[in-house]
C-alpha cells in the first residue's frame, strides 16, 4: 500500500517500480547514444534527454493505452515512456532497417503509431498543432482518448503553440499540454527569451488552466498531469503544464555549453537527479530496497547493451526502400 | 436529363464535398469563414445548415493550427478538407504542409497516412494584388510525398475532389478564383477521376499546347482564332501536376513535333520548365521541329491595376503569337 506519498490512484507499487527502472532505460539509452556519437559510430545528430527523465515518465505514467502523445526533436524518453522498444529505436539511431522508421527517421522522427506515439519532431513547435489535429479525431468521433503533447520553452515562442493552444481551447478538446522548460531553447536562456515569470502564465492567454511543476518530482509530475487529463477526458478542455527541468547534456551534439555554467550544471545533477530523488521516496517508502534498486538500475543498463547488440546486428536498409512509401 | 445538368465550377466543388460527407462521417471540412459566411467566395454556402458546425468548422485565423490539426486528424482516423482562404496564405500554413504532411509516412518508414485535402483558391485577375492572387503551385509539386492537382472546368473539379478525398495522401487542390463561376456539364451522381491522368480538351495535329488551369480557357479560345490561320491546335491539360501524365504529353508532342507549355504561374521556376525538360529528356525530342517554347507569368508581384493586372500574365494574344513562332520557324 502507497500511504505517504500522494500519487494518482491508478498508480501501484509496482507501477512505481515500472517508473524507477524506466527512468534508468531512458538515461542509459541516451548516455549510450551520446558515447556512440562521441565515437563516431552513429552519424547525424541528436539531442539527449538526460536529466528530464522525470518529465517523460511521470506525465506519460497516467496515460491509458490508448491515448496518444506528439513528441520533440528531444523525444527519446517519450518513446520509451510510451511502450517504444529500446531495441528498435537504437536500431534506428544506427540506420538499420530493423529500426522503428526503417532506418529513414533517425533519431528526430521516431514514431510509434500503433502505440498512439504521433512522432517526435525536428521542427520546433511543429507536433502542437498535430496533437489538436488528433485531440479533435478523439473529440468527433467520441473515442474518449486524450493527447498528450510535449514542447520544449522554446516552441512556446513559436506561432504554432499560440495558434494550437487557442484553437484547443476554444473548442474544448481533450488535450494535455506539456512544456518541458530546460532552461535553455538551444543556446538561448528561457529568462532572456520569454517574458513572462512562467510559461505557465501563458495558459492566461486562452483561458485554460496553467500549471507549474517541479519536472525533477515524478510524483508532482504524475499528480498534475493525472488532474490535467481526468479534465480533458472529462470535455472541460485542455491544460498547459510547465515542467521545470534541465538538460544535463548539451543541446546536441556540437554544444560547447558557453551559455552557462559548470557550476549551474553540477547544481542540477547532484542535487535534483530526478532518478535519485525517485530512489530515496521509494526507499524511504519501503517499496524498494537499496539491493532491489541496485538490481533495477544494473537490468535496464543491461536492456540498453541489449539494445545495441540488437542494433549491431541488424542489417542496413536495402537500397530498394529508398523511393518506399513516399506515397500511401 | 441530368446528365446534361450544368454547375459552376464552385457548385461542383460544394456537390462533391457534400455528397462526400453525407456518406462517409469521417470526411469534414475546417477552414476560415466557411460555416455562415459560406467560405470568402461562397464554396461552402449551405453546407453549415446541413451538416452542422462541428463537420463545418469554421476556424480562428490561424493557418498553421488549422494545415497542422488537418494533419493530425489525419493521422488518427479522419479525412478532413481543408479550405485555406487563398492560395497565397499557404506560406503561413507550409510548415505543417511541406515538413509534416508531405514527409511522416515516409520518415516513420511507411507507418501512419495523412490523408487529407487542401483546397485553395489561387490566380490573379480579381484586382486583389500581390498577396492574394499568386500561383505558388510549383513549390507543392517540389515535395516529395504530396500530391498537387489543378482542375480547370466544373466537370473536372468534382471527379479530381472525390479522387483527392478518397486518396489516402496529403493533396494540394487549386482553384482558380475565375474559373469559380465558369459553367460546364457536371453529372449529379458521385464520380471520380484518376488522378495522374491528362485530358485532352482538343485535339489537334499542328501543335501542342499544355495549358493548366485557367490557361486551358484562353489557349481553347486562342485554339479557335489560330484554326482561322489553318493550325490545327492540340491542347493537353495535365489536371494534376502531381502525379503528372507525361506519356499523353510525349504521345502528343510526336504527333505534332510542337509544344508551347503555358501557365498564370511565374514563368521561372514554374512548372513548364518541369513539362519542358521532360519532354526534352523522353523520346519525343526527336520528333520536334522547333525549340519548346514556355510562356508563363512576368517576374513580378501581381499588381494592383487591371491594365498592369492583365499584362503580367499571358493571355490569349501571347498564346497565338508563341504558336505562330513556333509552327512558322524555319
Amino acid at each position: 500500500m502507497i500511504t505517504n506519498i500522494n500519487v494518482p490512484p491508478m498508480i501501484t507499487e509496482k507501477k512505481l517500480v515500472e517508473l524507477y527502472h524506466q527512468m534508468w532505460l531512458i538515461r542509459f539509452f541516451d548516455e549510450k547514444v551520446d558515447e556512440f556519437f562521441a565515437k563516431g559510430l552513429i552519424h547525424g545528430t541528436t539531442h539527449l534527454c538526460v536529466g528530464q527523465e522525470a518529465s517523460a515518465a511521470g506525465a506519460i505514467a497516467v496515460l491509458e493505452d490508448r491515448d496518444k502523445i506528439t513528441s520533440t526533436h528531444r523525444g527519446h524518453g517519450h518513446c520509451i515512456a510510451k511502450g517504444a522498444e529500446a531495441n528498435r529505436m537504437m536500431a534506428e539511431l544506427f540506420g538499420r532497417v530493423t529500426g522503428y522508421c526503417r532506418g529513414k527517421g533517425g533519431s528526430m522522427h521516431i514514431a510509434d503509431v500503433d502505440k498512439g506515439n504521433l512522432g517526435a519532431n525536428g521542427i520546433v513547435g511543429g507536433g502542437i498543432p498535430i496533437a489538436v489535429g488528433s485531440a479533435l479525431t478523439s473529440q468527433m468521433k467520441k473515442l474518449g482518448y486524450v493527447t498528450m503533447c510535449f514542447f520544449g520553452d522554446g516552441a512556446t515562442n513559436e506561432g504554432s503553440f499560440h495558434e494550437a493552444v487557442n484553437m484547443a481551447a476554444i473548442w474544448n478538446l481533450p488535450v494535455v499540454f506539456v512544456c518541458e522548460n530546460n532552461q535553455y531553447g538551444m543556446s538561448g536562456p528561457v529568462k532572456d527569451m520569454v517574458k513572462v515569470a512562467n510559461i505557465a502564465d501563458r495558459a492566461a492567454a486562452y483561458g485554460i488552466p496553467g500549471k507549474v511543476v517541479d519536472g525533477n518530482d515524478i510524483f508532482a509530475m504524475m499528480n498534475v498531469t493525472h488532474e490535467a487529463v481526468e479534465r480533458a477526458r472529462r470535455g472541460e478542455g485542455p491544460t498547459l503544464i510547465e515542467a521545470k527541468t534541465y538538460r544535463w547534456k548539451g543541446h546536441s551534439k556540437s554544444d560547447a555549453k558557453k551559455y552557462r555554467t559548470r557550476d549551474e550544471e553540477m547544481d542540477w545533477r547532484n542535487n535534483r537527479d530526478p532518478i535519485e530523488r525517485m530512489k530515496r521516496v521509494l526507499i524511504s517508502e519501503g517499496i524498494v530496497s537499496e539491493q532491489e534498486a541496485a538490481q533495477l538500475e544494473a537490468d535496464a543498463r543491461q536492456e540498453i547493451e541489449n539494445a545495441v547488440k540488437f542494433a549491431e546486428e541488424s542489417p542496413m536498409p536495402p537500397l530498394e526502400i529508398l523511393e518506399e512509401d513516399v506515397y500511401a | 436529363m441530368s446528365t446534361m445538368r450544368e454547375l459552376t465550377y464552385l457548385e461542383a466543388v460544394r456537390e462533391c464535398m457534400s455528397q462526400e460527407m453525407r456518406v462517409n462521417e469521417d470526411v469534414f471540412i475546417m477552414g476560415e469563414d466557411i460555416g455562415l459566411y459560406g467560405g470568402a467566395f461562397g464554396v461552402t454556402r449551405g453546407m453549415l445548415e446541413e451538416f452542422g458546425k462541428e463537420r463545418v468548422r469554421n476556424t480562428p485565423i490561424s493557418e498553421a493550427a488549422i494545415a497542422g490539426a488537418a494533419v493530425g486528424a489525419a493521422m488518427t482516423g479522419m479525412r478532413p478538407i481543408v479550405e485555406l482562404q487563398f492560395s497565397d496564405f499557404i506560406t503561413i500554413a507550409t510548415d505543417q504542409i511541406v515538413n509534416q504532411a508531405a514527409k511522416n509516412r515516409y520518415m516513420f518508414g511507411g507507418k501512419g497516412k495523412v490523408p487529407l485535402v487542401l483546397r485553395t483558391p489561387s490566380g490573379s485577375g480579381t484586382g486583389a494584388a500581390a498577396q492574394h492572387s499568386q500561383s505558388l503551385e510549383a513549390w507543392m509539386a517540389h515535395i516529395p510525398g504530396l500530391k498537387v492537382i489543378q482542375p480547370s472546368t466544373a466537370y473536372d473539379a468534382k471527379g479530381l475532389l472525390k479522387a483527392a478525398i478518397d486518396d489516402d495522401n496529403p493533396v494540394i487542390f487549386y482553384e482558380h478564383k475565375l474559373l469559380y463561376r465558369t459553367k460546364g456539364h457536371v453529372p449529379e451522381e458521385s464520380y471520380s477521376l484518376p488522378i495522374g491522368k491528362a485530358d485532352i480538351k482538343r485535339s489537334g495535329t499542328d501543335v501542342t499546347i499544355v495549358a493548366t488551369a485557367i490557361m486551358v480557357h484562353k489557349a481553347l479560345q486562342a485554339a479557335v482564332e489560330l484554326e482561322k490561320d489553318g493550325i490545327s491546335v492540340e491542347i493537353i491539360d495535365p489536371r494534376t501536376l502531381v502525379p503528372l501524365d507525361i506519356e499523353t504529353i510525349v504521345e502528343s508532342v510526336k504527333k505534332t513535333g510542337r509544344l508551347v507549355v503555358v501557365h498564370e504561374a511565374v514563368k521561372r521556376g514554374g512548372f513548364g520548365g518541369e513539362i519542358a525538360s521532360l519532354i526534352a529528356e523522353s523520346e519525343a525530342f526527336d520528333y520536334l521541329d522547333a525549340p519548346i517554347k514556355r510562356l508563363g507569368g512576368k517576374s513580378v508581384p501581381i499588381p494592383y491595376n487591371p491594365v498592369l493586372e492583365k499584362a503580367a500574365i499571358p493571355q490569349e494574344l501571347d498564346i497565338i503569337q508563341a504558336v505562330k513562332e513556333t509552327v512558322f520557324r524555319r
